[in-house]
């Protein structure tokens, strides 16, 4: 994984000095709150419900042994033993002191990793898939431009005050993990014949109050030209974007204004002064960036593994797990492991103590290249797991806690940490997920379900991606109180779409029941052993709809 | 202007005797040279009368583009931030700076703070009309920024990649 250089330890170093005078000079009160506000929010400091929650960047969501055990060591010492894992591949600690945020930035510094720009109208995390290097369907690998434009993003002089925040995705292997039609620009890296590298690059996706997938803006775009590509959008963006109503701030919304023709003229042209000059990727950078990815160092395994066989056939639970929380890798002998964050009703989604932590960073050692992972799913990855060890790992998962077979199914609940935290929700997420999770406990049946995604967010602003959860929910508020309208048929990856609204809203406590109807109804109309995304798609939402609300309507 | 910080041969000093007057709008009563908003600008400059030419403002609406015409003598550019939090006057800085070739002072007005100088340095900006509340002496400090670059800027237009030595 990359390792910082001197540039990047001094840029980190620096950053926390000036953020702690910030911080000293707020407390004092010569910064007022409008001017520290964007200050905080680029050293990723909000100010939530009860507490500051401070949310540290996971580049491209890869974590070492080491970080994983200082992130620990944070939520034990400034948070209340557990972080909570993003969609967007970060952490956030959610009970930290103001006082407190230059010295865990200074711990963060010390083992390569910071908290800048992940929040505010900025660049933010640039994210791409959990098995960024190892998936067995990956075309190239996408993490050295992902570095590339990390580091190009970061402190941009002339694109730290956006007119809204900005995300950047990237995928390169045949199925899209990344969700990469809901960011602002999403990269698809491939080689054409000839092998050279080249980017689909697609504009304007968001998902909040407007939801819109990207479109493509220019297709075949030489690796070389990324960066400069990037300014230019950013540059017409910065210069365009709507800034008189942050609802409308997104490029989404300039993307859509305009129509994806007009906005390509315009980057066309700005780029057209920028592409051959000095922003221009070299051949040395990419190289000396990739070197840094190389592989570890794999034992020559065969990729038929007579123990795992034999506790596969023995082992039904464990043949379980191993169907829905191991994921194919590259190198033959090896997997990957999905260890799932989401138990039921004991954790909520995303939140991993530190002795959950700890442990991990421990699994990580023995059995892989203390590399870990973290899925825009909010689950921790294990990217380099021989195959004779899965069995011994996944007992080791489970006495931790981290062992739940349910990766891609309906109790894979994605989360935002909702109305207990956050100021902006206007409704709960967290019991939401465990109740439905507690509904669904039975393995069995929940297994023979197969895929369903479940997407929950506490408001508008769409943290817990709802519009893209084959069920989706989202948080509204009705006269004060917290209600919960349910979408079905939305889709993460090459297929995205957009869920549709089966009605009216339901009260936390109807919930359940109508998770229940829906899959009732999935059962009927099913046809052999389709996915619930597929049999939605082709029986369209009314056969949902009216089990649903016959259901909610008949007397009782 | 008041409380003034201006950069001579890339060292920041304060300035105390700035003769310059901005003029957002109402009657023009002064007599030292005025930066006027663009269409003032434009109604003296096409009127004709003038001996000596205006400074100009730009507000973040404005398009840098369409200024070419009028480069060769306009004395000062000032670019407005009405609210800190507008980064529209960073693009307009380097569109001035590398697309436009402009030399001459582009001052940073309006509301422009200590945390923010080394950003606007870095996009062109030479001279920052620190809004007057605020401390010139402590903005100052706001100046240096930080010592790494990773991307280009109106300064430095080589990302730290072609500066790295090999």
């Amino acid at each position: 994984m990359y390792h910082y250089d001197e540039y990047d330890h001094a840029l980190v170093r620096e950053r926390v000095a000036q953020f702690r005078d910030q911080v000293q000079r707020r407390l004092s009160g010569e910064l007022s709150e409008e001017e520290f506000l964007p200050l905080r929010l680029q050293n990723g400091l909000y100010l939530q419900k009860h507490a500051y929650m401070l949310r540290v960047a996971i580049p491209y969501g890869t974590l070492s042994a080491r970080q994983l055990r200082t992130l620990a060591s944070i939520a034990r010492d400034y948070d209340r033993d557990y972080g909570h894992f993003t969609t967007r591949q970060n952490i956030q600690f959610n009970w930290i002191e103001l006082e407190q945020v230059p010295d865990i930035l200074e711990r963060l510094a010390d083992v390569e990793m910071h908290a800048i720009q992940t929040s505010g109208n900025c660049v933010r995390n640039i994210t791409t898939e959990a098995f960024a290097g190892v998936a067995a369907d990956e075309l190239l690998d996408p993490r050295p431009l992902a570095e590339i434009l990390r580091q190009w993003s970061t402190v941009n002089p002339e694109f730290l005050f956006l007119p809204r925040k900005f995300k950047i995705a990237l995928c390169a292997a045949r199925e899209d993990r990344a969700a990469v039609p809901m960011h602002d620009v999403g990269l698809y890296l491939y080689r054409d014949a000839a092998g050279e590298l080249l980017a689909r690059v697609m504009v304007g996706g968001g998902l909040g109050r407007t939801p819109i997938l990207s479109q493509v803006i220019r297709d075949g775009l030489p690796w070389r030209h990324l960066l400069s590509y990037v300014e230019a959008i950013l540059r017409v963006y910065n210069r365009h974007g709507r800034r008189d109503n942050k609802y409308k701030a997104r490029i989404k919304i300039l993307v859509k204004a305009l129509g994806i023709e007009a906005f390509a003229r315009e980057v066309e042209a700005e780029w057209q002064h920028i592409k051959d000059g000095p922003a221009e990727l070299t051949d040395a950078e990419y190289q000396r960036v990739a070197a840094t990815f190389a592989p570890p160092p794999y034992a020559a395994l065969s990729d038929t593994d007579l123990d795992f066989g034999t506790a596969l056939a023995g082992d039904a639970a464990f043949a379980r797990w191993v169907s829905r929380n191991v994921q194919p890798h590259k190198v033959p002998g090896y997997a990957s492991v999905v260890l799932s964050t989401k138990p039921g009703a004991s954790l909520p989604p995303g939140d991993v103590t530190s002795a959950q932590m700890g442990a991990v960073a421990e699994l990580a050692e023995r059995y892989g290249f203390g590399e870990i992972r973290v899925a825009h799913e909010q689950n921790l990855v294990l990217p380099d797991i021989r195959k004779a060890d899965l069995h011994a790992l996944w007992q080791q998962a489970l006495a931790i806690g981290l062992g739940s077979a349910n990766i891609g199914l309906l109790t894979d609940v994605i989360a935002c940490p909702g109305g207990d935290y956050c100021a902006l929700a206007n409704a709960k997420s967290i019991p939401i997920a465990q109740a439905i999770q507690q509904r669904f406990e039975d393995a069995e049946a929940l297994h023979a379900l197969g895929d369903i995604s479940l997407n929950i967010s506490g408001c508008m602003n769409a943290c817990g991606h709802h519009h893209i959860g084959n069920i989706g929910i989202l948080g509204v508020d009705k006269n004060g109180s917290e209600w919960y309208q349910v979408t079905i048929g939305g889709a993460q990856g090459k297929s995205s779409a957009l869920g549709k609204v089966i009605g009216p809203s339901f009260s936390a406590a109807e919930v359940p029941d109508v998770i229940e109807r829906l899959v009732e109804t999935f059962d009927e109309q099913r046809q052999g052993n389709e996915r619930f995304i597929d049999t939605v798609q082709r029986v369209g939402i009314e056969p949902f709809k009216a089990r649903v609300y016959r259901q909610a309507e008949a007397p009782t | 202007m008041n409380n003034l910080i201006s950069l001579r041969d890339g060292e920041p000093r304060i300035v105390t005797d700035d003769p310059w007057v901005l003029l957002r709008d109402g009657e023009i009563t002064e007599q030292g040279p005025l930066i006027l908003p663009l269409a003032r600008w434009r109604e003296r400059q096409e009127a004709g009368g003038q001996t000596r030419c205006d400074g100009l403002l730009l507000s973040p609406d404005d398009e840098p583009l369409e200024l070419p015409p009028w480069l060769a003598v306009l004395p000062l550019i000032a670019i407005d931030f009405p609210s800190f939090r507008d980064g529209r006057g960073y693009s307009q800085a380097y569109l001035l700076r590398s697309r436009l070739g402009w030399r001459g002072e582009l001052r940073a007005v309006g509301d422009v703070l200590r945390d923010q100088l080394a950003h606007m340095r870095q996009c062109g900006f030479d001279s920052f009309a620190v809004r007057e509340d605020k401390s010139v002496h402590d903005a100052l400090k706001g100046l240096a920024g930080m010592s790494v670059q990773y991307g280009r800027s109106v300064i430095e237009p080589r990302p730290l990649f072609r500066r790295r030595p090999l």
